[in-house]
């Protein structure tokens, strides 16, 4: 098993070398000029070309990738110019509000896909069927820009029923304190009930949101499984021994429907991770989404390969966990290792 | 349902009964010393001297700072306040006396730090060091008053401290009113400071090392910056608001929505469209105020062809459509620099209107006359960090210059491009503002016009005359010699609209709404809120 | 996401049995298309889509960029269906003449990436050993970024224009189109027809162009549909960001963006338009794209 980890891990190495490189390029090509951006409105060329030297953009690009790889080793990201800080402590401090934010969304489109799957496979070609597949299809058609608006239009503005999309928590409630950094478990940890009612209706809009555009995948891996389970042998044998249609699809066939969907999770919620850059931005939410948009249209180098890095180990180790859990819920997996 | 009612009922559902549920009984209290500001972005540093700090930077600077000196305040005929250009007072300093070369200031000396050190001579000194060492834009800025190297700041004792001029310059004292010349805890900035970085630029970027009326005390970059209020200030009457937060929102919707549900007391950068909508629902007091020094224009580069033509330039002039713009894109909120009557007298101010206004015939005839009656293909480029009125202005632009066959194709420039491509010079037609911060027009046109050619000379606009209508202007008030001086500004107004390089289109407005419980917003000139002076009933 | 192995489908049968299978395809389509009425709704979708493109410019009862400024932000009315934006200018008729160029950019892009994604595929499963690994590692590459981010970076990085949101849809889709090509390519390497082709003497350029490439090009296409949808997404969403198209050219991801400030304020059909229209594109595309599989590919649907 251990063996395996590490050659899982191996594997992935030249992709993330690829990604390193790319990045640094894609940035480094970018056509912004970060010095005389920053040298303030009324910069001379003295003063910009001062400043270039300052940021160490004047020397020969092999050199700066050079110092890159060498403060990267160390752990050093670099420092954004857009926040001031260090990107390694902004990415810890976002990180947080974008994992939170992506998993609420993804549970809640696995509670409302996953049913909406089974009924539409139960009942194949009906127009149960039919509808699933139709609501599904229509909530991965809405661009997410646009369903965040609508959101925050009907249910702050119109219906008052939401609160303002001012991020993680309201101005007046102070965040729980750290132990997860997702301010509902913290919350429920500390034990405080108002806090964690209002990141819960913080969350509710842009997660609702996320969750509108993840539908169609899950929903339709988990009618294709379940379609599969239900035609499979073992189904049939359960049939003919004259057990309850609830049990055969709950127990039986849901049961061996997970694997594909909880592999497709994985593909989902790096989906979803990019999809958060644009709901970010529309509900002021503190994740890296909106740090990295930010950063790359102010040219501001360092968060955006922070960012790219981040997302690269971050779809690596969930890929992996992935395949461990799969393991734990196959046992003919179990064996085969 | 229409707009107007639905904001209506809408709004009177805020402000009646339902007082926004994030309010609970016992915040009430801190509520109501509380100001909750909303804008588009937060400062990247909090120190105005450090590499690269951006505007909102500027605005924690200025209330966590003190300076030697300030402006007064005067009140508009329309009850709104704005800083006096010519009143001086002292800030930090008690009393301070003006000679010809040199001025002497005496410290307050009741003044202490936020850490509780007294601020004496020493610091003040260190802080003057410091803005004209550390390079870029501090730096560029001191020098622009003439105040360039540390032998100027001389320390008479503790408590006194003197600046001599290397030059007569109507500017110096001025420029020590700006946000750069802010006054530090030398002795706390030392201790953090570092062989590398022996100015502790590292440390003021994170905390506030001053001693003025508020102190940042929580700072989440790009989401929020919370101040506290400095209880034991003395430069100034003590403010009313205990606590300010400022929150960043990045959409201008949401700022609106909360303004207006009345969760948010303050936002000043919202599109004209809201502002104008906001002042017509009367809920949210609004005001506007003009940029000093400030004019949006179209500028052309007139070292190519086809604008160095002066009749090309005149033409597109006739060309623009001025109102609709105004109309369209600024909904009536901005002071139009254009279509002032034939007749009318060149004044000694700037910004004033030009006398172009939208002529198609005549913007056709001046274009055959230069030898394009059949027009020209050019590209007209803006900032897309000004998207909001830019891409409009623009799109309106476009239209109109086809009519007189001046076709065009519209080029966005992302905002981290934009000044790059400024510095480049070779946009052949785009739109820009220019604003300076001390309001003179030879400081403006200084920028703007003359053959120095600066950043922001973005036509490349080379005129020997002009260059010396302009340094005759500064050594007039320099030297105080009104007449020399009226006639010099009268004449590079009269000469800036003939060759017309760049046409000025706006003054455009600072705009801030406000829930109707706060006062006491002040206009400075640099556009940033001043927290120091709001009260909230 | 990858295809089943060993199965053999219509099209997989060889060449001299083709016509008789693809006349076998096209009553499975009817076939499908009876039962399936929302397929059949979604090809009336795509057909209107496609007349709005084709002749939309020509029956719009407005000039979608002509301005007018005394009738700005008026709502919907028989005379602006749509109403107008803050330039006057009539929103039906820029989301009518909005859908040329959203199609075009989906369909170039989406062409693209087949072109290049597929034939590295099939050059990666189809002589394995570098061409797989370098194919395989781009891959991988560009799935470990962000995708949208890595689209948003490759437009600011090349320019704001039509052809890099083009060419930056296609590669963010690469790995897709490689990857299916690839599995695609491998199961059929060695399947008999194939050993015939190369017994009879043909080179292995030939067999992957004239043997293997026909064979994969169904699924191809079904994928093709359904990464059209995202497409769309994907340059609306760029547009949404400021990274889009030029001004005053209608496009809707940018329109929804330009109303996006104004729907607090009351005036929502700005943005509700064409949001909706875009939604309906990638709706129809989707729909398509799942009609497609079921006809291409009966096995998968059961």
């Amino acid at each position: 098993m251990m063996k395996l980890l590490l050659d899982r891990l191996l594997t992935t190495i030249p992709a993330l070398i690829g990604v390193v490189v790319a990045s640094f390029l894609l940035t480094r090509v970018l056509p912004g000029d970060t010095a005389a951006y920053f040298a303030g409105p009324a910069a001379t060329p003295q003063a910009i070309e001062q400043l270039r030297q300052q940021l160490g953009l004047d020397r020969p690009l092999p050199e700066q990738f050079g110092h890159y790889v060498v403060d990267l080793a160390k752990g050093d990201l670099g420092k954004s110019l857009t926040t001031g800080q260090p990107v390694l402590s902004d990415i810890k401090a976002r990180l947080p509000a974008s994992a939170e934010l992506t998993l609420f969304g993804l549970i809640l489109a696995l509670l409302i896909a996953v049913p909406l799957g089974i009924a539409a496979a139960v009942r194949q070609g009906t127009v149960v069927d039919h509808a699933c597949r139709a609501i599904a299809t229509a909530g991965v058609s809405l661009p997410v820009f646009f369903t965040g608006l609508l959101l925050i239009y009907v249910f702050y503005y119109i219906l008052q029923w939401s609160p303002a999309p001012l991020g993680r928590l309201d101005v007046f409630t102070s965040a729980p304190r750290g132990v997860t950094g997702f301010y509902l478990i913290d919350s429920l940890i500390a034990g405080d009930g108002e806090t964690f009612r209002a990141s819960f209706s913080q969350i509710l809009l842009p997660g609702i949101t996320l969750a509108i555009f993840s539908l169609a995948p899950i929903a339709r891996i988990t009618r294709a499984s379940m379609l599969s389970a239900l035609s499979s042998d073992f189904i049939r044998t359960a049939r003919a021994a004259g057990l309850g249609a609830r049990t055969i699809i709950v127990t039986y066939a849901f049961r061996n429907a997970m694997l594909p969907v909880i592999t497709t999770l994985g593909m989902v919620f790096s989906f979803l991770l990019g999809a958060n850059v644009l709901v970010e931005k529309v509900f002021a939410w503190p994740g890296i989404g909106s740090y990295a948009v930010e950063a790359l249209i102010a040219s501001d180098f360092a968060p955006v390969q922070g960012f790219v890095l981040t997302m690269a180990i971050l779809y690596i180790v969930l890929n992996l966990l992935i395949d461990l859990t799969y393991r734990v819920i196959d046992p003919r997996m179990r064996n085969a290792s | 349902m229409h707009r107007r009612q639905f904001l209506q009922s809408t709004s009177a559902a805020a402000i009646g009964a339902t007082a926004p549920a994030v309010f609970t009984s016992a915040s009430a209290q801190s509520r109501s010393e509380t100001l909750l500001i909303v804008s588009e972005s937060g400062p990247n540093n909090l120190d105005v001297m450090g590499v690269g700090t951006n505007v909102p930077g500027y605005e924690a600077s200025w209330n966590c700072y003190d300076r030697l000196l300030t402006h007064e305040m005067k009140t508009l005929p329309d009850g709104s306040q704005y800083y006096e250009r010519d009143k001086i007072k002292g800030e930090l300093a008690e009393e301070f006396t003006i000679e010809p070369t040199s001025a002497t200031f005496k410290l307050r000396k009741n003044a202490t730090f936020h850490d509780g050190a007294p601020v004496t001579a020493k610091d003040v000194k260190w802080s003057l060091d410091r803005a004209v060492t550390v390079g870029g834009f501090p730096t560029f800025q001191m020098s622009a008053g003439s105040l360039t190297k540390p032998e100027q700041f001389v320390i008479i004792d503790d408590y006194t401290i003197r600046i001599d001029f290397v030059r007569k310059d109507k500017l110096t004292i001025p420029d020590l009113a700006v946000i750069v010349p802010a006054i530090m805890n030398s002795e706390l900035c030392k201790k953090n400071a570092t062989a590398s970085d022996p100015w502790a630029l590292e440390f003021a970027k994170q905390n506030t090392a001053g001693g003025g009326a508020y102190k940042v005390t929580r700072w989440t970059p790009g989401t929020e910056v919370v101040f506290d209020r400095n209880d034991t200030w003395v430069c100034g009457p003590m403010p009313k608001i205990k606590r300010i937060i400022w929150r960043i929102v990045p959409s201008a919707g949401n700022r609106r929505a909360l303004l207006e549900r009345g969760d948010a007391d303050i936002s000043f950068d919202l599109p004209n469209k809201d502002f104008a909508e906001i002042k017509g629902e009367g809920k949210l007091s609004v005001i506007s105020t003009p940029y000093t020094n400030g004019i949006q224009y179209i500028g052309m580069n007139v070292t190519r062809p086809p604008f160095n033509n002066p009749k090309v330039r005149q033409a597109i002039a006739c060309a623009i459509p001025y109102q609709k713009i105004m109309d369209a894109v600024l909904f009536g909120l901005a002071k139009p620099m254009f279509g002032a009557p034939p007749d009318k007298a060149t004044e000694v101010a700037w910004p004033q209107p030009h006398k172009f206004n939208t002529d198609m015939a005549k913007a056709k005839a001046l274009l055959t006359e230069a030898g394009y009656p059949d027009g020209f293909e050019t590209t007209i480029s803006f900032d897309l960090g000004f998207a909001g009125v830019n891409e409009p202005l623009c799109v309106l632009l476009q239209e109109s210059l086809a009519q007189i066959g001046v076709k065009t194709t519209i080029n966005k420039v992302p905002g981290a491009n934009w000044r790059t491509e400024l510095n480049k010079k070779e946009m052949p037609l785009f739109t820009n503002i220019f604003s300076g911060w001390l309001n003179y027009p030879e400081y403006f046109f200084y920028w703007c016009y003359h053959g120095s050619n600066s950043v922001f000379n973005t036509s490349s606009y080379q005129s020997k005359p002009m260059d010396a209508f302009i340094e005759g202007a500064r050594d007039a008030a320099a030297a105080g010699d009104q007449v020399a001086y009226d006639k010099d500004v009268k004449a590079f107004v009269d000469l800036a609209f003939t060759d017309i390089p760049r046409i000025p289109l706006y003054q455009p407005f600072i705009n801030i709404a406000m829930q109707k419980n706060i006062s006491g917003y002040q206009y400075w000139f640099h556009r940033r809120l001043d927290y120091r002076a709001f009260v909230k009933a | 996401m990858t295809a089943a192995p060993a199965r053999t489908d219509a099209a997989a049968l060889p060449t001299a049995k083709r016509q008789t299978a693809l006349m076998a395809t096209l009553s499975h389509a009817r076939h499908v298309i009876g039962e399936n009425p929302v397929t059949g709704f979604s090809f009336g979708l795509l057909a209107i889509l496609l007349l709005c493109a084709l002749i939309g410019p020509s029956i719009v009862p407005h000039d979608p960029l002509s301005s007018d400024t005394a009738a700005t932000l008026q709502a919907p009315s028989a005379r602006h269906l749509f109403g107008t934006d803050q330039l006057g200018r009539d929103i039906f008729s820029r989301v009518i003449v909005a859908t040329r160029l959203d199609m075009a950019i989906a369909i170039f892009s989406v062409t693209l990436v087949f072109v290049v994604g597929g034939l590295s595929g099939i050059a990666a499963g189809f002589f394995g050993g570098w061409a797989d690994r370098i194919v395989g590692r781009i891959g991988d590459t560009i799935m470990a970024f962000p995708l949208f981010v890595l689209a948003m970076g490759i437009v600011a990085a090349l320019g704001n224009t039509v052809t890099n949101i083009v060419i930056a849809t296609a590669i963010i889709n690469f790995p897709l189109y490689a990857r299916l090509a690839r599995t695609e390519t491998i199961i059929r390497r060695d399947v008999g027809y194939v050993m015939a082709a190369r017994l009879t003497g043909n080179s292995d350029l030939r067999i992957a162009l004239t043997t293997i490439m026909p064979n994969i090009l169904p699924l191809m296409m079904v994928q093709m549909s359904l990464t059209m949808g995202y497409a769309i997404l994907n340059a609306a969403g760029l547009s949404f960001i400021g990274l889009g198209v030029r001004p005053p050219t209608p496009e809707w991801g940018i329109m929804v963006a330009e109303g996006a400030g104004s729907i607090i304020s009351g005036e929502w059909w700005i943005a509700l338009f064409p949001g909706l229209a875009l939604m309906l594109a990638v709706f129809c595309f989707n729909l398509i794209g799942d009609g497609l599989r079921d006809i291409v590919d009966p096995q998968r649907r059961t």
